[in-house]
């Protein structure tokens, strides 16, 4: 027997497909579809979404969900119930696991564990190089038969221009885009955080914006001479953004992410030597948050990213220097993207909510973000007024590294729904 | 020390920053009456009878922690160094841990030199006990600052309109740091000089002049205080040798003659001589190196002094 679902009175925002309206939205078996019979309404599961903004199930391109090898982290099964509490129906992970994805057993591991404990949909990504050691390249070509969705080294810039150069031109075979972390690792050697006045005051190693720009421009240039796509992946700077402006200007096939954490918070943040601030590229300056909602408005960046990253507890709990770098961002996502670019004023809510959905999927051709008829029906319900407390000891996360614990937000999830099932009421998760 | 009222409540000391001014003069007045006392020969005062204090270093350090353990006897402490290697953080033990363990042996202080600019702070809020920072990363060494400051206090009177030029390796100094700060808050006109790449522009946002010319920094200082290159803590990248700073921006007898004529050379040690200072002008009447070492005694038998008494305030009421 078929599969119902009717989703009445909701604020239907479809950006891919221009819609922003009152409406129903309906699905049958998994799938999204104009319209049910009357008779197949009376078989229908019923969510009132009266009040609510119903829209694509959101994507995210960057999240670490550390496995293999890294379970005490996060894993598979946690990290996917952490995004679909967030609203998230699809995430892409990054193959910094350990073992690294440079192998297609790693990557069918990864596929092999999603279709078992996954509650979003999950694309693998797999690594530029082997080891993500910058040195060789990754066996791309079999990566891809294997299923990744993107290529990169993320959390690693490769930091040779040659081998980037061959890299990105054999991935274009495969029509697959490059993901770059954009970092000189020779300007970062022991830098722990943005270097400015705070850096200084604080006594901690600076990591000069530079050390960002200079690889943003070598990718842009790149680009332009081979034709292919370089994605770069969470900006911090300024200058960056502008990079990436003028060279989209040029017709250049770049684009670029925010996360959530670069729009909202500033270096000004660590001046208590909070780990939870602790993140790599660092946060910025008010400058720097200004040009990222500025690059995020005019296009010059295509969507927000959040880098969920995951650590333990006790792996955070050490003096600043030595604490990993990172912050988990899935159930915070929505609340923080609402409040610097929807409650500011800055962007309307089809804007924000197509950062968060077909923007991203388009970048790496995935088949999500939308509310197209034929699609899978994936869909966020939320609230974008509703009030809460960030308590990290709710998450669905096995992590607690999130600095906005205890900030009051607006805008709250009320279901998600993966493939016209609901796997998370607004409150808890609803095992399939 | 008689009970008066001082101006003075917290039972830790991290950075300067912390401190208002009035608790700066505080820290001054105590630590003028016990420099008086360590003219006796019985130089040891009562004060922290059946206290313990652990020196907790991790980090090699001489004449910090010989300073803090001299002040902590002087004052009858019971004092415990540890030091770096010799600690069970090198068998995996979390700072955290060390410092809970510390807590449970039921030890009454903790002066903690540590690598990790912050890392005072962290500890700060795990334990009960109070927390002195003996230097942390290239953050604060905010007892090596008020002796600083107490020095050109003893020699000026008022620091107000002083103009002070701390020269050397600024980026990796918490002693620059905590001077700036300290120095300021006495009303003296701060001047920061060195090379380009150890003084970033950024520190005038502390409320310092930043200079890369020399012989402005020095004509008509009050007081220059010269800073070691700290080798340990830069990448090769800063400057090009020791050889070539020295000819750029040591203390030479010349550039000495730039200063006022009443001028004190100051040095928190320990002293390269030949690299930042010439080894003659080190020994010569301007400088006050040395009484600066007798001064960190006073200086840290005050703080530690009014950091027990002030965690200690419930305790003494309860006995009386």
């Amino acid at each position: 027997m078929s599969e119902y679902l009717w989703i009445s009175g909701g604020r239907i925002i479809d950006p891919a497909n221009g819609r922003d309206e009152l409406g129903d939205v309906f699905a049958k078996d998994g799938v999204l579809v104009p319209d049910l019979s009357e008779k197949e309404r009376a078989l229908a599961e019923v969510i009132d979404a009266t009040g609510y903004v119903v829209a694509p199930g959101l994507v995210d391109i960057h999240v670490h969900l550390r496995e293999p090898g890294q379970g005490h982290k996060e894993t598979i099964r946690t990290g996917t119930r952490a995004g679909a509490a967030g609203g998230f129906t699809t995430l892409v992970c990054m193959p910094n696991t350990s073992p690294v994805c440079d192998n297609a057993g790693t990557i069918q591991l990864i596929r092999d564990k999603a279709q078992r404990d996954a509650l979003t949909r999950l694309y693998p990504t797999g690594c530029l190089t082997i080891g993500m050691a910058g040195e060789q390249l990754a066996p791309i070509g079999s990566l891809h038969q294997a299923g990744i969705v993107a290529v990169t080294d993320d959390g690693k810039c490769v930091q040779s221009n040659e081998l980037m150069r061959r890299a990105v031109e054999y991935s274009k075979m495969f029509g697959l885009p490059i993901m770059d972390h954009c970092q000189d690792a020779s300007m970062t050697q022991g830098s722990v955080m943005h270097e400015g006045e705070w850096s200084i005051r604080l006594g901690l190693r600076g990591w000069p914006k530079a050390a960002e720009d200079i690889i943003v421009s070598r990718n842009v240039i790149l680009a332009e001479e081979t034709g292919a796509h370089i994605h770069m992946q969470h900006i911090s700077s300024a200058s960056s953004v502008e990079i990436i402006r003028r060279a989209k200007a040029r017709g250049v096939s770049v684009s670029g992410e925010a996360s959530p954490h670069h729009i909202d918070l500033t270096d000004a943040c660590l001046r208590n030597y909070d780990a939870n601030f602790k993140m790599n590229p660092p946060l910025r300056t008010a400058l720097d948050v200004e040009a990222l909602i500025e690059g995020l408005c005019d296009g010059t960046l295509d969507c927000i990213a959040t880098d969920h990253a995951p650590h333990s507890p006790t792996e955070k709990d050490v003096e600043f220097d030595y604490a990993p770098f990172g912050i988990i961002g899935l159930e915070t996502a929505l609340a923080v993207t609402l409040k610097v670019l929807y409650h500011s004023g800055k962007m309307d809510l089809s804007k924000v909510v197509s950062l968060m959905t077909h923007k991203g999927a388009e970048l790496c051709k995935l088949p999500a973000g939308t509310l197209t008829a034929g699609a899978a029906a994936d869909i966020v319900i939320f609230d974008p007024d509703a009030e809460w407390t960030v308590d990290v000891d709710a998450f669905q996360s096995k992590a607690r590294n999130c600095p906005w614990h205890g900030e009051t937000l607006r805008g709250r999830i009320r279901s998600t729904i993966l493939a016209g099932r609901r796997v998370f009421d607004g409150v808890n998760i609803l095992e399939v | 020390m008689s009970s008066r009222s001082l101006s003075w409540g917290r039972k830790d000391l991290i950075c300067i920053e912390d401190l208002d001014r009035s608790e700066v003069e505080t820290i001054f007045e105590v630590a003028k009456s016990f420099k008086q006392t360590m003219e006796r020969s019985v130089k040891k005062l009562p004060s922290l009878r059946g206290r313990t204090v652990v020196n907790l270093f991790m980090e090699p350090s001489t004449r910090t922690r010989i300073a803090f353990e001299i002040a902590a006897k002087r004052l009858s402490a019971d004092v415990i160094s540890m030091v770096g290697q010799a600690s069970s953080l090198t068998k995996g033990e979390t700072l955290k841990d060390t410092a809970r363990n510390i807590e449970a042996l039921r030890a009454d202080l903790i002066i903690l030199r540590h690598p990790a600019s912050g890392a005072p702070r962290y500890l700060m809020d795990l334990v009960g006990i109070p927390v002195i920072n003996a230097g942390d990363g290239a953050h604060a060494h905010p007892t090596q600052a008020l002796l600083d400051a107490y020095t050109l206090v003893e020699r000026f009177g008022s620091l107000k309109g002083k103009r002070i030029t701390i020269l050397g390796d600024i980026l990796f100094s918490r002693v620059a740091r905590s001077n700036i700060w300290c120095l300021t808050k006495l009303g003296a006109e701060v001047t920061v000089a060195g090379p380009a790449t150890l003084v970033p522009p950024e520190f005038g946002r502390m409320g310092v002049s930043v200079s890369h010319n020399l012989k402005e920094a020095l004509t008509d200082a009050d007081a220059v205080m010269l800073l070691r290159i700290q080798h340990e803590r830069q990448t090769s990248t800063h400057f090009p040798s020791l050889g070539e700073y020295t000819s750029m921006f040591g203390l030479n007898k010349e550039r000495a003659s730039w200063l006022k004529q009443d001028a004190i050379i100051m040095h928190p040690g320990p002293i390269n001589r030949g690299v930042e200072i010439d080894s003659e002008l080190a020994d010569s009447p301007r400088s006050v190196i040395l009484d600066q070492v007798t001064n960190g005694i006073a200086i840290r038998m005050a703080v530690l002094y009014l950091c027990a008494s002030a965690n200690n305030k419930s305790e003494s009421d309860l006995l009386a």
